[in-house]
C-alpha cells in the first residue's frame, strides 16, 4: 500500500477542489454541534425523568380507626404481592416530622397530629405502581363513588403516576425531535460529502480513465477518495469538538454549581462525548463518499 | 526476414475471438459473430469506417464490457466473464495507445509515464530504471520535465507510447493512434510502433489512414457494419519500414 501516494493525491484534490470541500466540511461541523449539543441535553432529561420514576411509590394512608390486627394485616398483604419490592411505615409522628416550615407551624397550632400513618409501597418496577393500586381496591364501590379497599384499614391509596407521565411525555417528545433532527442532518452531511467526493471524482476523471487504462486496481483508485471524505469529516468533527470544549470552559462550567441539573452524575462524560462525535464525524463521511463512490465510479 | 515471418505467424495465439457478438445496453449492435486469431508478434491493422466496430473490437481486448455472446481469450485465457478484480491485472499486460493521447496535463512527461508504474505497485527503484529507458526507446530523453502542452501532437504520442510500453506488454493495442496528426508525424508513429512491433510484441492498430495501411502491407482486419469481411494477410510484407528502421539502430531488445 502506497499510503504516501493516497494521502498526497487526496490533498492535492482537496486543494483544487476547495468550494465545495468546505461546504461539506461546516455541514458535517454543524452536524456534530447540533449532536453535541443535544445528546448531553437529553441525557439529562432521561435521568430526570428516570430519578422521578425511580421514586414513584403508592402511599396507602391507614384510616385512624383501624385495629392494630388490621394494620398488621395489611402489611402482609402489601408484602405478599408479586409487584411490591419494599414497602416502608410511616407512623403519625414520622409525618408530622416530615413537614417543614410554615406546615409544621400550623400543624402545631392544630393541637393534635391530622396526618394519618401510612405504608410507602415502593414496585418493583415503575410501570406496575397501577397494577398495585388495582390489587388494593376491591371491586365493589361505595355509595359516595369512592372506590372501596381490600382491607378495612385503609384509607385512601394514592401514587404519583399523572405528574411521571407528563414528564415521560415531554422528554419522550424532546428525544424524538432530537432523534429527528439528527438524523436529517446526518443525512444532508453524508449527502454534501458524497457530492464533494462527486465532484472530485469529475474534476479527476482523466486520471482515474489513466489508471483503469494501466490496471490500477479499483480499491487503488478509490483511497485517496475515501481519505479525501474522511479528512473533510474528522476536520467538521474535530472544529465542532474545539468549540464545545470552549463554549464548556467558559458558559457551561462556571455556572455549573448553581444548576444541578448540569452536575448530575448521568450526565454524559465530556472526553466520552468527543469520542462519540468523531467517530460520527468520520462515519458520516465515509457513508458519503462509500455511496458516491459506489454510483460513480465504476473500476 | 521471410522465415521468421513464419515463425512468427505460428506463435501462439495471444487474442483470440470465437463468434463474440456485443450488443449495447441501448441496443445498439457493436460487433456481431466476430472470429479471428491474432498470434505472437503479429502486427495486425484493424480498418473499416466510423461506427463500424473498431472502438468496440479494441474494448471487449480491453475488458472495458463483457461481451454479450461468443467467448473472447487473451493469452489462452478466457476473459469473457472474467472476474472483477482480476481486470486490472490483465491490464497491466496490454499496453494502450489513443488517439487523445489521455497525458495528464498537470504532470511532466516522467511524471506520466513514471504514473502509469506508480499506480501498479512498481517501486521507486523499478520506476527510476524503466522510465528513462521507455523515454529513450521513443526519443524524448531530453524533454522529461516538460509538461505535455509544451510538446508537439507527435511527441505527445510518443509520450503515450512510452508509458505503454514502460512494462514490456506482450500485447499493444492503438486505436487511432495517428488520427491527430499529420502525415509525416503520423509515419514517425507508425515506424516507432512496428520497432516495438520487431521486439516481439503483439501490435492491433485500428486506423482508417489508408494510405498507412497500404505502404505498410502488413494483416489487415476490415470491419463493416459491426461484422469483419476481410481478414487478410499481404502476400508478401514490404520491406520499407524494415529498411527505415536500419537506419535508427536503437531498437530495443527487450
Amino acid at each position: 500500500m502506497n499510503f504516501r501516494f493516497f494521502f498526497s493525491e487526496a490533498l492535492r484534490t482537496l486543494r483544487r477542489n476547495s468550494a465545495p470541500s468546505i461546504a461539506a466540511f461546516l455541514t458535517v461541523m454543524v452536524t456534530t454541534l447540533v449532536l453535541g449539543v443535544f445528546i448531553p441535553i437529553t441525557n439529562i432529561a432521561t435521568g430526570a425523568a428516570n430519578d422521578v420514576r425511580s421514586r414513584l411509590m403508592v402511599e396507602v394512608f391507614i384510616s385512624d380507626a383501624a385495629t392494630k390486627a388490621e394494620v398488621a394485616a395489611l402489611k402482609g398483604k402489601l408484602e405478599a404481592n408479586q409487584y411490591v419490592k419494599s414497602v416502608n411505615y410511616v407512623s403519625k409522628a414520622e409525618a408530622q416530622e416530615s413537614l417543614s416550615g410554615t406546615l409544621k407551624d400550623a400543624s402545631e397550632l392544630l393541637g393534635k397530629n391530622p396526618l394519618p400513618a401510612s405504608y410507602q409501597v415502593t414496585p418493583k418496577d415503575p410501570d406496575q405502581v397501577d397494577a398495585i393500586v388495582q390489587s388494593l381496591q376491591s371491586s365493589a364501590k361505595t355509595s359516595s363513588g369512592k372506590p372501596s379497599y381490600v382491607s378495612p384499614a385503609i384509607d385512601d391509596v394514592q401514587n404519583r403516576e399523572d405528574q411521571t407521565n407528563k414528564i415521560l411525555t415531554i422528554t419522550g417528545g424532546v428525544k424524538f425531535a432530537m432523534w429527528g433532527l439528527a438524523i436529517l442532518l446526518v443525512l444532508t452531511s453524508a449527502l454534501l460529502v458524497g457530492n464533494t467526493i462527486r465532484l472530485s471524482i469529475y474534476a479527476r476523471r482523466r486520471e482515474v480513465e489513466v489508471m483503469r487504462m494501466v490496471g490500477a486496481t479499483s480499491w487503488f483508485i478509490r483511497w485517496p477518495f475515501v481519505i479525501e471524505g474522511v479528512f473533510v469529516g474528522a476536520a467538521g468533527g474535530l472544529f465542532a469538538v474545539l468549540m464545545l470544549l470552549i463554549f464548556k470552559q467558559t458558559v457551561i462550567d462556571p455556572v455549573s454549581d448553581k444548576f444541578a441539573l448540569f452536575a448530575a452524575p448521568d450526565t454524559i462524560n465530556f472526553w466520552g462525548l468527543t469520542l462519540i462525535l468523531m467517530v460520527s464525524a468520520v462515519l458520516i463521511s465515509a457513508l458519503g463518499s462509500g455511496m458516491t463512490l459506489r454510483r460513480f465510479l465504476r473500476v | 526476414m521471410n522465415a521468421s515471418e513464419t515463425v512468427r505467424q505460428m506463435g501462439s495465439p495471444v487474442v483470440e475471438f470465437e463468434h463474440v457478438t456485443k450488443v449495447y445496453d441501448d441496443g445498439t449492435l457493436g460487433l456481431e459473430n466476430a472470429s479471428t486469431v491474432i498470434r505472437e508478434g503479429e502486427f495486425v491493422f484493424l480498418v473499416g469506417p466510423t461506427g463500424c466496430g473498431k472502438s468496440t473490437f479494441i474494448r471487449l481486448m480491453m475488458k472495458e464490457f463483457d461481451a454479450t455472446e461468443g467467448h473472447l481469450y487473451i493469452a489462452g485465457r478466457d476473459i469473457t466473464h472474467m472476474d472483477r478484480d482480476r481486470i486490472p491485472f490483465l491490464r497491466r499486460n496490454i499496453g494502450a495507445v489513443f488517439q487523445d493521447f489521455k497525458l495528464l496535463p498537470n504532470r511532466t512527461v516522467y511524471d506520466n509515464v513514471a504514473y502509469s508504474l506508480l499506480v501498479t505497485g512498481a517501486s521507486r527503484a523499478e520506476i527510476r530504471q524503466k522510465v528513462p529507458h521507455s523515454l529513450r526507446l521513443v526519443g524524448l530523453s531530453t524533454k522529461l520535465h516538460n509538461y505535455p502542452d509544451q510538446l508537439s501532437g507527435g511527441e505527445q504520442q510518443r509520450v503515450s507510447i512510452a508509458r505503454a510500453f514502460v512494462n514490456h506488454p506482450p500485447l499493444l493495442i492503438c486505436d487511432e493512434p495517428t488520427g491527430n496528426l499529420d502525415p509525416e508525424t503520423s509515419l514517425g508513429i507508425m515506424q516507432l510502433i512496428y520497432r516495438i512491433n520487431r521486439t516481439g510484441t503483439t501490435v492491433v492498430v485500428a486506423t482508417h489512414d489508408k494510405q498507412m495501411v497500404d505502404r505498410m502491407r502488413r494483416r489487415v482486419i476490415e470491419l463493416k457494419d459491426s461484422h469483419i469481411v476481410r481478414d487478410e494477410r499481404a502476400a508478401q510484407y514490404t520491406q520499407e519500414f524494415a529498411a527505415i528502421d536500419d537506419t535508427h539502430q536503437s531498437v530495443d531488445a527487450a
